[in-house]
């Protein structure tokens, strides 16, 4: 687990607060516009002319665990970094001018990169990981919109998250925009629950994101009145039912997503089928463990459910659809607790900066395929069944 | 700091005022006890128990059962103001009953009634093999192709049959020259298919069918003395023929390209087991269980070779359970007729079988272009014409497309082709997986609406739809896999891996 916050000191005026950090010789040849890139100068590297630097028109200097900075004085220079492993060359970075705050808003080589689009939802479900903040956070476009050049064009997949992403209005077409100007090779997974869909004004307007993007789409049951209890929103199951349709309709991909926990396991059993028979068009179904934070920890009681007694039905309902030639996933349930038959289903699927493992996972045969667990995962969340497996076990 | 956020009770999420029933139909399966089976329009289906029934019907139906949640997810039973699900059934029945875009698809061409088998039950009334009179000419054929271009189909099967038709194999050749002249042109998808023994095919006619990508079905009734019996050459060794047949075909065109289809006689009902067992071991991964047709030759001695469905239904039942069993033991075979019956239970979608549709495939999904020029409506159409009724006669290859739809035969078809407006198919609880054969009543009853409660294609079908949910109720999960894979056509999870042990 590597984190995406660390602090800096700062000398001199930095141009730009977003910036993209790279070696001098891929700085060089970069088609990125020089006033965004920082350089990175390790300590120990080869002697540089600072002034030939700025000569290039160069934003600063990076250097990460450098000490004084005889460049500052030429160049603004970011330096003396906390922790200096969370910035590598290639990622791109918000540099905080007054306090010397770092993050990374993307990060080269990680195993997914997402983008936070907003903090606002139209659902308050009972176990959001992420609960929502009605407060005007328009400036995340605007920092994304200067981000978006900055990410490496050979990037796979980026995803979109928030909060709902569709609440932004025009501003979301308008990032689909600069996704496809800026990474035409890239794939876009945007999570959103699909409500404002149900408006096919609205899907009207995600066109930019045909053949690009996959949305994936949470449905917490085949029934309405369970569904909208857990996202706490009368009319939901009805809204991103019609949104699902509205999308497929349009050639958009779609991923289904299920999270399982004591208020949506009364459906596990019968949800597959619902989905192979009325969207067997989907090309994804994700049944996921919970993230252990915000509503999810408030309402632990409410949804804590031992994944070791969900298991069989969990890998049933998995298989259920992949037999059926949908592909079918199990994220963020690690595999000591699943049965053996669902492996082949489960996913490595914790994003690396929020990644764990327990000690006991030391030394167990299958860490290597695990998922691990979220780092917020703790004692209220452990399941009874964690142990790590001997090589010969694992291997029958 | 925790986020302060008040969450509402699952109560306060329930449907304000109670619920409404979409068209569902029901049956008690015998074996089946204390559950009623229940289907949807598009033919989902549930077991419910009695008491379940009478209250969904009553609209007393518990809320917060998971009966209530289960007939809802079904969409049979539907809270006010749902607009989603009604979207989601009207799409279901669109996708359901898309085999009626696109109009015709299969085409038969009947290139020569002649035969050098003379089989006790034969659907043809065949010629002996040297009366060249009996082969469809070659203006005909080429009128048949034009006909067959003015289908809009996107996708054409161009299938051939006999008699034998290898018999007029230059016929077919012209037939399929003409094809691909226009298919690129046209941009249709073109399958090439052919039923015959395939005795008579020399390397120079399955090099050609190679080339064309040809599908072939032969007729492999089971093990020799079986087989010699029901379809006898005068040199007595038909089973040892179509053996060696089977086996030049694989060489040539690979095994997917050959399937094999048995006709049942009163003889064949002994050996359900010898039957599947002699597909084994020839290596089909299908069999294909049919029951006599009540056409042609077979109609005539019917008193010898003939049974009632209701001694077929036994014998289908124990064929199956044997298949289930090999299935089970990791040897891959299917019945191919379960397979289509599975496709409409266990998914949502079609499939390309024209003789279990509603509306029927006869004339709206498939046409037979017939040795004389004759087109008819489906291939047990123009066996009737042979026995002297030409009510499904669309017209003559010279007639356009439009006068073929707007033909008479077309009239009684659509009159009598759909089961949903047929009195006791429109209640079946089968209805949603069955088809119309107005065909078979009218051959059968003189008739094309037919009196279903008691002929043999309701017999038939009844008896199969309850041998198939009596597995369904029971849901073995090994069963169940079995089932799926023959549904789906995709391996069946688990097995695979026994079928290394065995070999």
């Amino acid at each position: 687990m590597l984190p995406l916050h660390t602090r800096a000191k700062v000398s001199g005026t930095l141009p730009h607060p977003v910036l993209k950090v790279l070696g001098l010789a891929e700085a060089l040849g970069t088609a990125v516009p020089r006033d965004r890139v920082a350089v990175h100068l390790p300590t120990g590297g080869p002697e540089v002319d600072f002034a030939a630097l700025q000569e290039l028109g160069f934003a600063a200097l990076f250097r990460p665990d450098g000490g004084t900075a005889a460049g500052g004085t030429v160049l603004p220079e970011i330096h003396s970094l906390s922790h200096p492993e969370v910035v590598g060359t290639g990622d791109v970075v918000r540099v905080r001018q007054d306090n010397g705050q770092v993050g990374v808003l993307y990060r080269r080589g990680a195993n997914a990169n997402t983008l936070f689009l907003t903090e606002q939802c139209n659902s308050r479900c009972l176990m959001c990981s992420q609960p929502p903040r009605d407060e005007d956070d328009l400036w995340r476009v605007r920092e994304l919109l200067e981000l978006i050049p900055l990410v490496d064009p050979d990037l796979a997949q980026l995803g979109f998250t928030g909060g709902e992403p569709t609440l932004l209005g025009p501003l979301l077409p308008e990032l689909l925009r600069a996704c496809a100007a800026f990474l035409p090779q890239t794939g876009l997974h945007i999570l959103t629950n699909g409500r404002n869909f149900s408006d096919p004004t609205v899907a009207d307007m995600v066109g930019d994101a045909l053949g690009r993007a996959t949305w994936a789409i949470p449905l917490y049951a085949d029934v309405p009145a369970r569904h909208d209890y857990v996202v706490q929103a009368k009319g939901a199951f009805e809204q991103t039912v019609q949104g699902v349709y509205n999308l497929a309709e349009r050639g958009h991909v779609i991923e289904i997503r299920f999270v399982v926990h004591a208020q949506t396991l009364p459906r596990l059993r019968e949800f597959p089928e619902f989905v192979w028979r009325n969207m067997p068009f989907v090309s994804h179904v994700a049944f996921m463990g919970m993230e252990p934070m915000g509503y999810a920890k408030v309402n632990r009681n409410l949804l804590w459910v031992d994944p070791l007694d969900y298991g069989h039905c969990l890998s049933e309902a998995a298989w259920h659809l992949q037999d059926r030639g949908i592909p079918t996933s199990i994220y963020n349930v690690p595999l000591c607790v699943l049965p053996e038959e669902a492996w082949p289903l489960a996913r490595q699927s914790i994003s690396d900066w929020k990644n764990t493992y327990e000690p006991a996972c030391d030394g167990c045969a299958v860490k290597q395929s695990c998922c691990g667990f979220f780092a917020s995962h703790g004692p209220a969340w452990r399941s009874r069944g964690i142990k790590p497996f001997e090589r010969m076990e694992a291997a029958e | 700091m925790s986020p302060r956020q008040a969450f509402a009770p699952l109560l306060d999420f329930a449907a304000p005022a109670g619920y409404r029933l979409l068209p569902f139909r029901f049956a008690r399966i015998p074996g089946v006890p204390g559950k009623v089976l229940v289907t949807s329009e598009v033919g989902e289906f549930a077991f419910i128990s009695e008491e379940d029934l009478r209250a969904l019907v009553a609209g007393t139906l518990d809320p917060g059962s998971n009966a209530y949640a289960d007939l809802q997810a079904r969409h049979v039973l539907v809270e006010s103001n749902s607009h989603a699900a009604m979207r989601m059934s009207t799409s279901k029945y669109r996708t359901r009953k898309s085999f009626l875009k696109g109009g015709p698809a299969l085409h038969m061409f009947v290139v020569t009634l002649r035969c050098d088998h003379s089989c006790r039950y034969c659907q043809v009334s065949r010629r002996s093999g040297d009366e060249a009179r009996f082969d469809m000419s070659t203006d005909t054929a080429a009128a048949a192709v034009d006909l067959m271009f003015q289908s809009p189909s996107p996708s054409l099967t161009v299938e051939f049959q006999g008699g034998e038709p290898l018999l007029a194999f230059g016929r077919i050749q012209q037939v399929v020259d003409l094809v691909e002249e226009r298919r690129v042109r046209e941009g249709r998808a073109v399958t090439y298919s052919m039923t015959s023994t395939l005795h008579l095919a020399d390397e120079e006619m399955l090099a050609f069918m190679r080339r064309h990508d040809f599908q072939l079905s032969t007729s492999l009734d089971g093990p020799a003395a079986l087989h010699d019996a029901n379809r006898p050459l005068p040199s007595r060794d038909s089973h040892a023929r179509t053996v060696a047949a089977i086996d030049r075909v694989r060489a040539t065109l690979g095994h997917q390209s050959l399937s094999a289809l048995t006709t049942l006689t009163r003889e064949s009902l002994r050996h359900p087991e010898a039957v599947v067992d002699e597909y084994v071991r020839l290596g089909f991964p299908s069999v294909f269980l049919r029951p006599l047709s009540p056409f042609g030759f077979a109609a005539k001695s019917a008193g010898r070779i003939g049974y009632a469905m209701e001694e077929f239904l036994p014998f289908y039942e124990k064929a199956l359970a044997h298949i289930v069993d090999l299935n089970r033991r990791g040897v891959v075979i299917q019945e191919a007729y379960a397979g289509f019956l599975l496709t409409h239970i266990l998914t949502p979608f079609p499939i390309g079988y024209v003789d279990l549709r509603s509306p029927t495939g006869a004339g709206l999904g498939a046409r037979v272009y017939n040795y004389d020029g004759g087109v008819y409506a489906s291939d047990e159409g123009r066996m009737l014409a042979e026995m002297g009724d030409h009510s499904f006669r669309l017209g003559y290859v010279q007639d356009s497309h439009a006068d073929l739809l707007q033909s008479d035969a077309m009239q009684l078809i659509l009159a009598a082709g759909v089961a949903e407006s047929l009195p006791g198919c429109s209640d079946c609880a089968f209805l949603p997986y069955c088809g119309a054969d107005p065909v078979f009543n009218l051959a059968r009853e003189g008739d094309p609406v037919g009196h279903r409660a008691g002929n043999a294609h309701c017999t038939k079908h009844t008896g199969l739809f309850q041998i198939l949910f009596r597995y369904l109720a029971e849901a073995d999960p090994e069963v169940m896999r079995i089932f799926l894979s023959w549904a789906t056509r995709r391996p069946a999870r688990g097995l695979a891996a026994a079928v290394g042990e065995a070999a």
